[in-house]
């Protein structure tokens, strides 16, 4: 039996899609009895969308005023306390996972593979590495725990449906102060998470300001799409960084990408490989772009954008 | 002396089209141009202006992997660093063990603060910064856009999923470096003459007493699934139908 205890990423007393994907990778280890572990200062309305994921044996719910908003040195500890017992211990590799988990796998001296994109055995794993443009399989010694984040672009959720015990669990663990939440600042928006967004409209340097980078939030509007940008459209501040696609911002999976004035480096295409259908806008007939889009348009943006709405 | 340690990794250069060996026993690396990782090279620029603002008095760059690291090295010398550190290994090292050794370091450096990249270029791992932070049991900063130092504290904002996230942690510390936090510096001539004049120290895994028994084999390496290219379209009408015929808009 693998015991696999799956960390919650959850804000606002919402629990993260992400969470449900990582119950797909886990549920593809053979023999699997997973266990999803929610830390929170209030999590009973966590715990209940945990435990009504599909697959899942048990939710064990740890409150505490510490535990939110969530802060890798403090969450670490009680992550590992709960590992006992347990073969694996996942998270999603998500900004929240990749800070928190490597801490878990250094405090359990256990094995770590980041951004598991399949489950080939219980012990082996197939992860990218060089922006995605090599995968490794990798393989920890039998019988040794294993800590991973799952590359949520690979997955699909697991289906809603299930109904799993909830058991509160009082952790005696002081959580150490030498690390102190300050501030957050997230845009609210009524657009699509790029994350889990089925459309996606994406603005590179190409759009030269932040008022022209409106035409993307326009297209994305008539279409139902979130928003995202290029690194250099990041840069430039055309764009917040939490909209960045790519080998250091997001990794997407949408049923639709369409990359506007975007030249396609690596970084950016290692973020979207998973996307089923790639439009290109470019007015570069040669821009690396068109090697991997469905269907490339070919000009300028600022007179495309406009035709393509008017054709909607 | 306030000192900070940043990690300096060789890696291929981010420009290289990255290719699979036939064999699947790596990527090629013959011939190939090697670069500090890019989020190093953030990481020392970082440590740099912590040390021209004040609030430090050392900057030590340290390296692990082979002999050739050395060239890294000296780009960090002539980039500002004070000092550079090469523990030599030919071994492809897991994250676990460049954390162990730069607990090592600490323990006759003790640094106000360790600098990192977030991540290395080549295995794409985030997990050195946070896995030193575990073993050192200090405070962690990762993917850091912005770094204010004040009275034994550092305010670091944070780069995450939903946006920016600003913490204060004590030093201290082991931050990690986003591509946000910096331009690093041009190195200019005179400073590379000058480098060559810094002391570069070189030791080894087995002098530094760690050991670097892998965690995980590498079976294999594959190139990845090659996406199929796809049509051009002539205009807006024709790609706005082919959408809609998907059923994509
Ligand atoms: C360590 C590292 C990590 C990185 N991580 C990422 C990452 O996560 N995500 C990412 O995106 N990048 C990343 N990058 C950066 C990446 O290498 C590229 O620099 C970046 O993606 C370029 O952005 P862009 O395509 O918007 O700009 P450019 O490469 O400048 O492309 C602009 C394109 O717009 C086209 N264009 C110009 N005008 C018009 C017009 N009027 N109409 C139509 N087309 C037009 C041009 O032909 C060109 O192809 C990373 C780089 C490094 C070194």
């Amino acid at each position: 039996m693998n015991r696999i205890l799956i960390v919650a990423e959850h804000a606002g007393g919402m629990l993260n899609a992400a969470v449900a994907k990582c119950v797909s990778c886990a549920a593809s280890v053979p023999d699997a009895e997973i266990t999803i572990a929610v830390f929170a200062a209030d999590g009973a309305a966590v715990a209940q969308a945990a435990a009504s994921i599909m697959g899942v044996a048990r939710v064990l719910l740890v409150d505490h005023a510490a535990n939110e908003p969530a802060l890798a040195a403090v969450l670490a500890p009680q992550v590992a306390r709960l590992a006992e017992g347990h073969s694996h211990v996942f998270g999603p590799s998500t900004t929240f996972g990749k800070d928190l988990m490597p801490r878990v796998a250094a405090l359990l001296d256990a094995a770590h593979v980041s951004d598991v994109m399949s489950v080939e055995s219980a012990q082996r794993f197939r992860r990218p590495v060089y922006a995605g443009n090599a995968i490794v399989t990798v393989e920890a010694a039998a019988g040794e725990p294993i800590v991973a984040t799952v590359r949520v672009a690979s997955y699909q959720p697991a289906a809603q449906g299930g109904s799993a015990k909830i058991e509160s669990v009082k952790l005696d663990l002081a959580p150490p102060t030498h690390t102190r939440f300050v501030s957050v600042s997230a845009a609210r928006s009524d657009r699509p998470d790029l994350q889990t967004a089925s459309r996606v409209v994406s603005g590179g340097r190409a759009l030269g300001s932040v008022e022209n980078f409106a035409l993307i939030q326009g297209l994305a509007d008539r279409i139902g799409a979130a928003i995202g940008a290029s690194r250099a459209a990041v840069d430039a501040g055309y764009a917040p960084n939490e909209l960045q696609v790519g080998q250091t911002g997001k990794i997407i999976a949408p049923e639709l990408y369409i990359a506007i004035g975007i030249s396609g480096a690596i970084q950016h295409l290692t973020g979207i490989k998973d996307a089923r259908t790639i439009v290109a806008i470019n007015k570069d007939a040669e821009a690396p772009i068109f090697e991997v889009a469905d269907y490339g348009l070919v000009g300028d943006l600022f007179a495309l954008i406009p035709e393509i709405e008017k054709n909607l | 002396m306030r000192r900070i340690l940043v990690g300096i990794k060789r890696v291929i250069d981010y420009n290289v089209r990255i290719r699979v060996r036939p064999d699947g026993s790596g990527v090629v690396t013959d011939g190939v141009k090697m670069s500090i990782n890019p989020f190093d090279e953030i990481a020392l620029e970082e440590a740099l202006r912590i040390k021209e603002r004040g609030d430090a008095d050392e900057v030590v760059a340290v390296g692990l992997g082979p002999d050739d690291t050395q060239q890294q090295l000296r780009t960090a010398l002539a980039m500002g660093a004070d000092r550079a550190i090469l523990v030599r290994t030919d071994l492809a090292v897991e994250p676990p063990v460049v954390a162990r050794v730069m607990l090592k370091l600490i323990q006759t450096e003790s640094p106000i603060m360790v600098i990192l990249g977030k991540q290395a270029i080549d295995d794409d791992c985030n997990q050195v910064g946070q896995m030193l932070a575990a073993i050192w049991n200090r405070p962690q900063a990762t993917c850091a856009s912005k770094v204010v130092i004040e009275g034994g504290k550092a305010r670091v904002t944070r780069e995450v999923d939903a946006g920016l996230e600003t913490i204060e942690v004590d030093l201290p510390a082991v931050l990690t470096a986003d591509l946000r936090l910096n331009e690093p510096r041009y190195v200019k001539l005179p400073d590379i003459m000058k480098a060559k004049k810094k002391p570069l120290d070189i030791t080894d895994l087995a002098t530094i007493g760690v050991e670097a028994t892998p965690r995980l084999k590498i079976l294999k390496y594959e190139p990845p699934q090659q996406r199929q290219k796809g049509v051009i379209v002539k205009d807006a009408a024709e790609l706005v139908a082919a959408l809609r015929q998907k059923g994509l808009v």
